[in-house]
């Protein structure tokens, strides 16, 4: 295969094989209990220099409760999977977590230019289909996939892609390199103890987050039982085998919103995102993150019941949303 | 519908965009602010039954406005009463398809071959520059719609002669060059809006060409906000004003804070001619 042009940007190289023998090795067939809290998850799971992906984001139904452990337990040099995401990788650079970053699209300001600047940030540039193509690959065992768009952007030469001539056709096609993250979390509105998984709603990648990652850390808005799902298996989103651990997780997702479940609070969201456009972010990782000694504890400490119960009542949407 | 005496000039863009949607095409739109405005007014007033889609895989909503900040996917009013929900790759498998015709995108830079910037302001090696958010899914929207929308501010630093960084894909460096990087035939730039102008493309030579301006400024105007000398169409049409209808929806439905409307300058009508204001800001 003629290879026309190709990134120079380093990527985290797709190994199938590997793959495979890392699900034979460490990914349970049965049905094993993986509840665990999310102290003991990060703990556990993700380790300093992992590539790490989150589906959605900090303000839509992301992790954000893991995400902010994360920061708590201070990892180090993870390299981050940043597609459609605002503030999160803003959070994670700035609590000192993230050196490296695929870029699809990441919230900007002053924290983005500096970091890049004084070379506390490593970006490599994709597009965000760009980023969940390159999952899909991972999720299908593939070391590649072809795409349609990115040829002749200026992200193209600070990427992992090539530009091909296509076997088949003898018409240029662009290649990506299949990404298997070490770690992706991904908040769900059901999980059982076993961590098969439900998703209501639009996701961006969560499936193939799920499929493509060596560890999968599933927080959830609610537990439930097996038997739900054998009821109603088409509702299933992600099967227990893929996942490592399940994080009960109500408001898991705060200060963002679950469809059908809560809106996000408005005031914490415009202090956040101001945080990320003034460039000054430690005053709201203090607040939120290190003065506090988990998620439970900055629910009560920080937000309280009674604005929980205000947000569960302005998300008034319900279809689609429950069973 | 009776013509606007006082408004925005970012409401005027939104009612310029609004007006050329056509209810048999299919639409992709990017991000929040202008372009998704533009496409909740036309089904407002022009063409009710317009689809569209967003980049979390939300085809044809019937979305329940208005929204709180930043809550423009993955998010129960935005995706409201949709007929599917997918993900970001069922958004980009049917854009690779062929079945989104138009997507329309903000851009910080677009310059003389339509091509997008939304990376860096200035140089990328080195890490100098200003950076911003990357593409997101501009980059898919630009490669594989059949047509793209662009809507930027008339400045000068928005239409440099060469882009910065080339986030997404216009015409590259021109006839020929979409194709030869792998990018569908048939698909690319095909209008740009601002505040105070349309443009195209000329067929030959893939570049912008001027081909109508906003009833407050004048040609000259509209080129003194450029870098570069766009092609000029034979004929410079004028774009209607905004119409108290389209404003009206605007300010109590759709950008009720004034947001993103607020910023930029206020026209008024005076003497039977559009100028810009004495009064800056909704009255």
């Amino acid at each position: 295969m003629e290879i026309l042009a190709e990134g120079q940007g380093a990527y985290l190289p797709p190994d199938p094989d590997g793959f495979r023998a890392w699900v034979r090795d460490n990914k349970p067939r049965t049905l094993v209990h993986k509840v665990m809290n999310e102290h003991e998850v990060i703990e556990k799971f993700v380790s300093d220099g992992d590539y790490v992906a989150y589906d959605c984001n900090y303000f839509q139904r992301g992790p954000s409760s893991l995400i902010r452990e994360i920061i708590r337990q201070q990892k180090k040099d993870l390299w981050i999977c940043g597609k459609f995401t605002y503030v999160a990788l803003a959070l994670l650079v700035e609590g000192g977590c993230a050196t490296r970053a695929d870029i699809g699209f990441v919230g900007f300001g002053p924290w983005l230019s500096k970091a890049v600047a004084a070379g506390r940030l490593q970006t490599y540039e994709y597009s965000n289909v760009v980023m969940t193509y390159r999952l899909q690959a991972g999720a299908q065992g593939l070391p590649f996939i072809g795409v349609r768009s990115f040829g002749g952007t200026e992200g193209f030469p600070q990427s992992g892609a090539k530009l091909v001539t296509d076997p088949f056709s003898g018409k240029p096609v662009v290649l990506l390199p299949a990404l298997n993250p070490d770690v992706s979390i991904i908040h769900v509105h059901q999980a059982d103890v076993y961590g098969n998984a439900r998703v209501f709603g639009t996701g961006i990648s969560h499936v193939d987050c799920a499929l493509a990652s060596k560890r999968v850390i599933v927080s959830a808005e609610e537990i439930i039982e097996t038997d739900e799902f054998r009821r109603d298996p088409a509702r299933t989103s992600i099967p227990h085998f893929t996942v490592d651990a399940v994080v009960h997780a109500p408001f898991g997702a705060y200060p963002g919103t679950v469809q059908g479940r809560y809106a996000s609070d408005v005031q914490h969201v415009v202090e956040c995102f101001g945080g990320t456009m003034r460039g000054d972010l430690q005053p709201y990782l203090e607040k939120w993150v290190y003065s506090v000694d988990s998620h439970a504890d900055m629910l009560e400490k920080r937000v309280g019941w009674k604005k929980l119960q205000e947000l569960q009542r302005r998300e008034t949407i319900r279809e689609g949303y429950s069973i | 519908m009776t013509p606007a005496t006082h408004f925005a000039e970012r409401e005027h863009l939104i009612c310029a965009v609004s007006r050329v949607i056509e209810e048999e095409k299919s639409y992709w739109v990017g991000g929040g602010g202008e372009p998704l405005y533009s496409i909740l007014l036309a089904q407002r007033l022009y063409a009710s039954g317009v689809q569209y889609m967003t980049e979390d895989g939300v085809i044809a909503p019937q979305s329940m406005i208005p929204w709180d900040p930043l809550m423009t996917m993955v998010a129960s009013r935005a995706g409201y009463r949709a007929l599917q929900w997918g993900t970001m790759n069922t958004a980009g498998n049917f854009a690779q398809l062929g079945y989104v015709d138009v997507g329309i995108l903000n851009t910080l830079q677009v310059d003389r071959y339509g091509n997008i910037n939304s990376t860096v302001l200035g140089e990328y090696e080195g890490g100098q520059g200003r950076r911003f958010g990357g593409p997101g899914g501009a980059d898919t929207i630009a490669a594989q719609c059949w047509r793209t929308i662009l809507m930027t501010d008339q400045q000068k630093r928005k239409f440099p002669e060469r882009v910065d960084f080339i986030s997404s894909p216009g015409f590259l460096d021109g006839p020929g060059a979409r194709e030869a990087n792998g990018l569908p035939p048939g698909t690319g730039p095909w209008r740009v809006f601002t505040p105070w102008a349309m443009f195209g493309y000329e067929e030959q030579s893939c570049e912008l060409m001027l081909m109508a301006i906003s009833p407050f400024v004048t040609v000259d105007m509209v080129l003194a906000e450029m870098s570069f000398e766009p092609k000029i169409a034979p004929t410079i049409e004028t774009l209607d004003p905004p119409m108290e209808e389209e404003l009206e929806i605007i300010r109590t439905q759709l950008d009720t804070d004034g947001q993103t409307t607020g910023r930029g300058q206020w026209i008024e009508k005076r003497d039977g001619k559009y100028v810009f204001a004495e009064t800056q800001g909704r009255e």
